[in-house]
């Protein structure tokens, strides 16, 4: 599929913008030879873009392949199949020196605060390391760790201390100031909040709002929640088993989802407010969604069609292309 | 907010390897004062020996301890104390030889094998075999080509035994490289090279000195051994394994000859263990600060006395109403977690206890069960449930309630389930127990409990194992086990946290009609208000071991009074839809406090935007005004009546010092 950007084919055009990320038909597949080919693929054919300065969400249950890709791109899964363009450079299998001269614009931030920095190094240690990777002497690294952890609201004396000092929504921004440190064009977040307390959460989640701003970076922001990815994302795609269910502007995928199974996603997530909780809850349970743990995975045909009130015969025979349904595309024959 | 934790933290972990660990240990300390001395002594032999090794004192054969012959002669009238520590260099040395060939290769092949799976593959199927070679056969066999080279017949010692090194440290350099800051290493393009030397080995350290300790006896016993069946050093050089063999030879005429060999042989390999066992040891340490078991039940017996002398409440009991009045829990020492929280679930409804990690809601909640963990126990106030005061029951009354009156389900379902048992297996017995019926009884009860848990194959799993169910059928399943005591109280601790949302409407939709079917209440404890504003009837709000805010899930999720709620609702991203999607959340500044760091007066005053100066004396609880609802704020009135709401702090990222200026203030 993809959101292509409509300019890209358009000649000559000086507003030609290249996608950042470009994510096309990737196929993950775990295990080794028959094991692999017997098993459905973790990715299925998964393709779309990233502009510069944008923030894309990836979602989908546990399972749904989401956090592969994000490993994908950034080199820590092996791919099977499909390719990954970062500024217009094929990276689906680069090794690690073609890593280390992209590594400074392709960053991540992960989700468990705990284990994504070093317990036996200090944060200057852990914050110096991507610079001293490029050759940035040890003096020079240690003021741009200072720099970067002021920027994200933390004392310039953390450099010397250990990660054990810090709690979990501290460790968190250290591991953002790690990402940002070396003025990336590309973070990929993998449910880099999920860990963190409301309060925490939401401190996170603005400063890398405002580092957005602030920069003009784009995110791939990989999470299971809906409503968190929405704050920061302009588009969301929609992930089910490997597959692409549905991708367009946030607001419309969560405000008029058209697939079932983001509908079921949309549905499912609770709102604070207990009167439209209600409403959504019955809502929810009059689109008839079989529940998850009924259906074993079956190759072939829409993911999603053993708990899906809407699939007939033609859902098994055949797996629906993403075509577009009002204002996003959709991989369903009867959306 | 940042230096709350203690300095020690800040030491590596090299550093208290080879620090305190030793001293603490007796052994570990003799060991070390042991082998020092010995490696000092051997070091320094040519300075201070009394005699050459092959000086022949003729007047005094096979003689014991004497002025001259400290530690006597053997059958040739050399001095045994000038050939114990003249070939003590080269003993130490060789089997250090054993030591660094083993160890050093055992570690890079688990380096190597962690870093690629097919590498993984090739490195054990090589060292299996070699752990498989009689490692006595090859070294005579080599002993035959080469004679005998003492260096290398310990390197190939050390060859042989690396095998073993590697399984050992496999596994832990597996686990270290599977750690996020391993991948973070990867996107900064560090080889994987530079990885296990800078990221996996520093965590191998303990591992690999404990390991070295112990190889390094290994050599000193081979070594002696070796020597000992004629394959030492040649003679006249003196080695620890020659002597105690001429030594063998004498053992009726001249039984001291044994002695001294012997001992210093068997106190060196001694120390090396020692000195292994006390660091390993010390890497594993236990919780020693905690109160010893006799003591922890003195304890709770005295608060279980102070709890029941508490005038009891003056209503009448009444069936499946659970009150909880003053409850107060404290680590053994003085900390408290929860003070003075009180609440009440009628039969029939649903109580949500809500807050952020570190206020106490899993304490209090753990509480009404009797299973709060060692070292934590009730130290005032009651727990009333059926008029009964569980905070002063026994564990024996406990027994007969926990499961039965109240069961529990948590936040991890693989928890509640054995993996060694079926599901089936699992329940039945659990409803033997709990209902006192047969075996065939039992089996259709489970099937049915299944089924109303909503399980629709029930039969197949019935037979499956935990490990072969998804996580939202075990928690279902985990369910299943909480009603087969016909409980009147579920306890859920976070039962949806871990499960997808779809599975997590799934689990709540369950509870709903549970709590609608047979009229049992729950406490629900959860940080997530949509699942509070789902299934809660009533909610209590804890902040910092408090109840902050309680009274109808409705009027407080709609019509907060309390500064945290109104905070916790307004950073909350489900607040919002897409096209109302603010900016910027609202969050608040720093972190919940340490209850070391608990004020007197309010609590949440260092973090809220409307604290004020009455805001530092004891706030009690205090009508809100909506309901029976109760507020732990003095402002609570005049924030309602000017409708004011918790505004997001619009401070660029760049701009951000003076908030943590506050923050650490």
């Amino acid at each position: 599929m993809s959101i292509e950007t409509p300019l890209r084919h358009e000649a000559g055009a000086s507003v030609l913008q290249q996608p950042l990320l470009e994510v096309r038909d990737l196929v993950v597949r775990y295990g080794r030879r028959r094991k692999a080919a017997a098993a459905p693929p973790a990715v299925d054919s998964v393709s779309f873009s990233i502009q510069p300065g944008e923030t894309v969400g990836l979602v989908g249950e546990s399972g749904s392949g989401k956090s592969t890709i994000g490993k994908a791109i950034l080199g820590l899964q092996k791919v099977s199949g499909g390719s990954v363009g970062f500024q217009g450079e094929d990276i689906t299998h680069a090794n690690a020196g073609k890593r280390r001269a992209i590594g400074s614009e392709l960053r991540a931030v992960f989700q468990d605060p705990n284990s994504s920095l070093n317990p036996r190094k200090t944060i200057g240690a852990s914050l110096a390391e991507p610079l001293r990777v490029r050759g940035i002497s040890g003096a020079e690294a240690r003021t741009k760790a200072e720099d970067m952890l002021e920027r994200v609201g933390l004392p310039r004396d953390a450099v010397d201390r250990y990660p054990s000092q810090f709690s979990g929504g501290q460790r968190q921004r250290i591991s953002v100031a790690r990402a940002l440190i070396c003025e990336p064009k590309l973070v990929v977040c993998d449910e880099a909040v999920s860990a963190l307390d409301l309060s925490t959460q939401a401190q996170v989640l603005n400063l890398l709002a405002d580092l957005r701003d602030e920069h003009g970076l784009s995110y791939l922001f990989i999470a299971h929640d809906i409503s968190v990815v929405q704050f920061l994302a302009k588009r969301v795609v929609v992930l089910y088993r490997g597959q692409v269910m549905e991708s367009g502007l946030a607001a419309a995928v969560t405000e008029s989802p058209k697939h079932p199974f983001t509908q079921a996603l949309v549905a499912a997530s609770p709102v604070p407010r207990p009167a439209e909780q209600a409403e959504r809850r019955a809502v929810r349970e009059s689109l008839g969604v079989r529940t998850a743990a009924a259906v074993a995975a079956t190759p072939g045909g829409c993911p999603f069609r053993q708990r899906c009130p809407l699939a007939t015969e033609l859902c098994a025979a055949e797996r629906p292309a993403l075509r577009r349904v009002g204002a996003s595309e959709v991989a369903c024959h009867y959306a | 907010m940042i230096p709350t934790l203690p300095a020690t933290s800040r030491k590596t972990a090299l550093t208290k390897l080879s620090g305190h660990r030793l001293i603490n240990s007796p052994a570990g300390l003799a060991g070390t004062l042991w082998l020092s001395a010995i490696i000092i002594a051997s070091l320094t032999a040519a300075w201070w020996l009394p005699y050459k090794t092959e000086d022949q004192d003729f007047t005094a054969v096979l003689s014991g301890p004497t002025a001259a012959h400290w530690l006597g002669t053997d059958e040739l009238g050399r001095d045994i104390l000038s050939r114990i520590f003249a070939s003590a260099a080269e003993t130490l040395g060789t089997s250090f030889i054993t030591v660094i060939v083993g160890v050093g290769l055992g570690t890079l092949l688990a380096l190597a094998a962690a870093n690629s799976q097919r590498g993984e593959g090739i490195i054990s199927r090589v060292t299996e075999v070699m752990m498989s070679l009689p490692g006595t056969v090859i070294i005579l066999a080599i002993v035959g080509a080469v004679g005998t080279n003492i260096p290398l017949i310990m390197a190939i010692l050390g060859v042989l035994i690396s095998a073993g090194i590697y399984r050992v440290i496999l596994g832990q350099a597996k686990s270290l490289q599977n750690q996020l800051y391993v991948d973070a290493a990867k996107v900064d393009g560090l080889g994987p090279f530079a990885i296990s030397v800078r990221h996996v080995l520093p965590g191998l350290a303990t591992t690999i000195v404990v390991q070295s300790a112990l190889i390094f006896a290994v050599g000193l016993l081979i070594q002696a051994g070796l020597a000992f069946i004629g394959f030492g050093p040649p003679l006249p050089q003196p080695s620890w394994g020659g002597m105690i063999q001429s030594a063998s030879q004498h053992v009726y005429d001249a039984p001291w000859l044994m002695v001294p060999t012997g001992v210093v042989l068997a106190l060196t390999v001694l120390s090396a263990n020692a000195i292994g066992n006390a660091l390993g040891k010390a890497a594993h340490a236990t919780a020693s600060h905690l109160p010893s078991a006799a003591i922890r039940r003195k304890r709770a017996g005295q608060a279980v006395a102070a709890a029941s002398a508490a005038p009891p409440v003056q209503d009448a009991p009444e069936a499946g109403k659970l009150s909880v009045r003053g409850l107060s829990v404290g680590v053994d020492g003085g900390t408290p977690l929860v003070t003075d929280v009180a609440f009440d679930v009628e039969p029939g409804t649903v109580l949500g206890l809500v807050g952020e990690s570190g206020c106490g809601k899993t304490m209090t909640a753990l509480s009404l069960m009797g299973l709060l963990p060692t070292g934590v126990a009730v130290t005032s106030g009651q727990i009333l449930w059926n008029g009964k005061n569980l905070a002063a029951a026994t564990d024996k009354d406990m027994d007969a309630i926990r499961g039965r009156d109240i069961a529990l389900i948590s936040q991890e379902p693989m928890r509640a389930l054995d993996p060694m048992f079926t599901v089936g297996y699992q329940l039945t017995s659990a409803i033997r127990r709990l209902r006192s019926v047969g075996e065939q009884e039992a089996a259709a009860e489970a099937l049915s409990l299944l089924e109303k848990v909503g399980i629709v194959d029930a039969k197949r799993i019935l037979k499956t194992y935990p490990h072969q169910i998804s996580g939202g059928m075990a928690q279902r399943v985990a369910i299943a086990l909480a009603l087969s005591g016909n409980p009147r109280l579920l306890v859920a601790d976070e039962p949806t946290t871990a499960l997808d949302v779809t599975v997590q409407a799934e689990i709540l939709s369950l509870l709903r009609s549970l709590v609608k079917d047979t009229g049992m209440s729950v406490v629900m404890v959860t940080h997530d208000l949509g699942v509070v504003a789902d299934i809660c009837d009533h909610v209590a709000v804890m902040y910092a071991g408090q109840v902050v805010e309680n009274g109808r899930a409705a009027s407080i999720l709609d019509n907060p009074r309390h500064p945290y709620t109104l905070a916790l609702l307004a950073a909350d991203p489900h607040a919002n839809s897409a096209h109302d999607m603010p900016e910027r959340l609202a969050t608040i500044k720093g972190q919940v406090p340490q209850p070391k760091d608990w004020p007197t007066g309010c609590r949440f005053a260092a973090r809220c935007q409307f604290a004020g100066s009455a805001c530092t004396v004891p706030i009690p609880l205090l009508p809100s005004g909506t309901g029976a609802g109760l507020v732990r704020c003095v402002k609570a009135d005049e924030l309602a009546m000017e409708g004011l709401a918790w505004v997001p702090t619009d401070v660029p990222a760049s701009h951000r010092l003076d908030i943590i200026e506050k923050d650490m203030a």
